[in-house]
């Protein structure tokens, strides 16, 4: 060690703190200048993190699920009600949707239709919330040689989750629908208007930049479209939901509040980038 | 290790060396594990806040009364190690929390010999105004306007969670002092 007078080693301590402030700022720009560093250290340590939260996940999960059924138990009467009436509903429609299945079945056999074809997909497992205050996002756990890449899209049971943003080697970061980054190109499928779906951090996403003449009706289904080549077209996203303020926001049909397990389907799609990393706004603007 | 006689400091068996960098690096590495900890897939709401919360808080705490265990490094540490597990654009969390510190060093003298009331209200103080230079970083790091709400909500469970936390981590400075007094 080298030895210091100590009028130095207090000069000294007292300067660190401005030096690493400074140090502060300069992290900022190069944070800024250089996303793929950042990003970079960023999934490095997603990486070393996502085995031990996935090996964690599994009785978390279980607290959560025995918590949720003690909560079911006080609302089990009503439940029950409202799923024999949904039960009912559902089973007309079963009734419609098979008779259309066929009719769609011979319709295409007459017209030598050729299917799309099938994609291929993964399943992945959620194991942390990758949000951050400012960014709506969720962490993927993978195993090695993955095959991921960014831009493939996630899908949950229900609907359309989002897109991956960044890729380590054994994680990878979806970036959410609702978060404020994500530009969906979507039809409403009623009127077949094209639109923007638009995230805000909320629960809800925006719509946005439909066509004059057109207004996006109440419990109007909302799909992807394939403009821009970044979609498929058709995946189901979710319904027009009016908010308090006369604003037609989505409600989502995946539940982005409680993903577990998501499909990551390749459509071998390269046409828009896929969104940025939050911090990345600016550079895409550009 | 007595630092009014320099001259004349005894030999330490590697026992007590292993004992006292344990001591010194307690305030570190149980907050690094903290916010590791809440990073962890909890599902609990307000999570991303309850992170910088839990950051600002430890550090806070352990500046203003253990200030030998929180050097300002470790303290920049600390905040990139936030900054990455939070998602957030990188340096914001080191600078807020940098200058937190700073401010707790400040204000050690006056604080110190306060009651706890004090020092929870001087924490609230500096939480309100981290939260604000993380808003105002945000904003100008994502060139957008963004709401002000979220960070709102962290200052205020920043000033929820010190109380509880200061229990906590009163507990073990006593703990450390004592044991490092024998």
């Amino acid at each position: 060690m080298i030895r210091l007078s100590i009028q130095m080693r207090q000069a000294l301590s007292k300067l660190t703190l401005p030096v690493l402030i400074a140090a502060a700022f300069g992290l900022m720009l190069i944070g800024k200048a250089d996303t793929v560093l950042a990003e970079r250290a960023r999934m490095l340590l997603a990486d070393t993190l996502s085995p031990i939260y996935g090996v964690l996940a599994a009785p978390l999960a279980s607290v959560r699920a025995t918590i949720e059924n003690a909560q079911h138990l006080v609302t089990v009467f009503a439940d029950n009600v409202r799923l024999r009436e949904e039960n009912e509903r559902l089973r007309k429609w079963q009734a419609v949707a098979t008779a259309l299945d066929a009719e769609n079945a011979m319709l295409k056999a007459n017209l030598r239709w050729i299917p799309d074809p099938l994609p291929s997909y993964v399943t992945a497992r959620v194991v942390a919330d990758a949000g951050g205050i400012y960014a709506r996002a969720v962490l993927l756990s993978l195993g090695p040689n993955h095959g991921i890449a960014k831009g493939q899209i996630a899908l949950d049971d229900r609907g359309l989750v989002g897109r991956v943003t960044e890729i380590g080697s054994r994680s990878a970061r979806v970036l959410l629908l609702t978060d404020i980054n994500s530009r969906i190109p979507v039809i409403l499928e009623t009127s077949r208007a094209r639109a923007m779906l638009i995230g805000t951090n909320g629960i809800r996403p925006r719509l946005l930049h439909w066509p004059e003449g057109v207004v996006p009706a109440e419990g109007e289904r909302i799909v992807t479209s394939a403009e821009a080549n970044a979609f498929p077209a058709g995946l189901p996203v979710g319904i027009v939901r009016y908010s308090p303020g006369n604003i037609p926001e989505v409600e989502p049909a995946a539940r982005l509040d409680r993903l577990e397990v998501i499909r990551l389907f390749d459509y071998g799609l390269r046409g828009a980038a896929s969104p940025d990393a939050p911090n990345r706004a600016s550079d895409r603007r550009r | 290790m007595d630092w009014r006689f320099p001259g004349i400091r005894p030999q330490l068996s590697v026992w007590q060396k292993v004992d006292s960098f344990a001591r010194q690096s307690f305030a570190g590495a149980s907050t690094a594990l903290l916010l590791l900890t809440v990073a962890a897939p909890l599902g609990l709401p307000g999570q991303a806040q309850l992170l910088e919360a839990i950051a600002i808080a430890c550090i806070f705490f352990w500046s203003l009364f253990r200030p030998s265990c929180m050097a300002p490094p470790l303290v920049f540490a600390l905040g990139v190690l936030a900054d990455l597990l939070g998602f957030a654009p990188i340096g914001v969390n080191v600078l807020t929390l940098l200058i937190a510190h700073g401010l707790a060093l400040h204000w050690r003298r006056f604080l110190t010999r306060q009651g706890f009331l004090t020092v929870w209200l001087a924490f609230i103080v500096v939480a309100l105004g981290a939260a604000v230079l993380q808003w105002v970083l945000s904003c100008a790091l994502m060139l957008r306007l963004l709401s002000p709400i979220p960070v709102l909500f962290q200052a205020a469970l920043a000033a929820g969670i010190y109380p509880p936390l200061a229990v906590l981590l009163t507990r073990a400075h006593q703990a450390l002092a004592e044991h490092a007094d024998e």
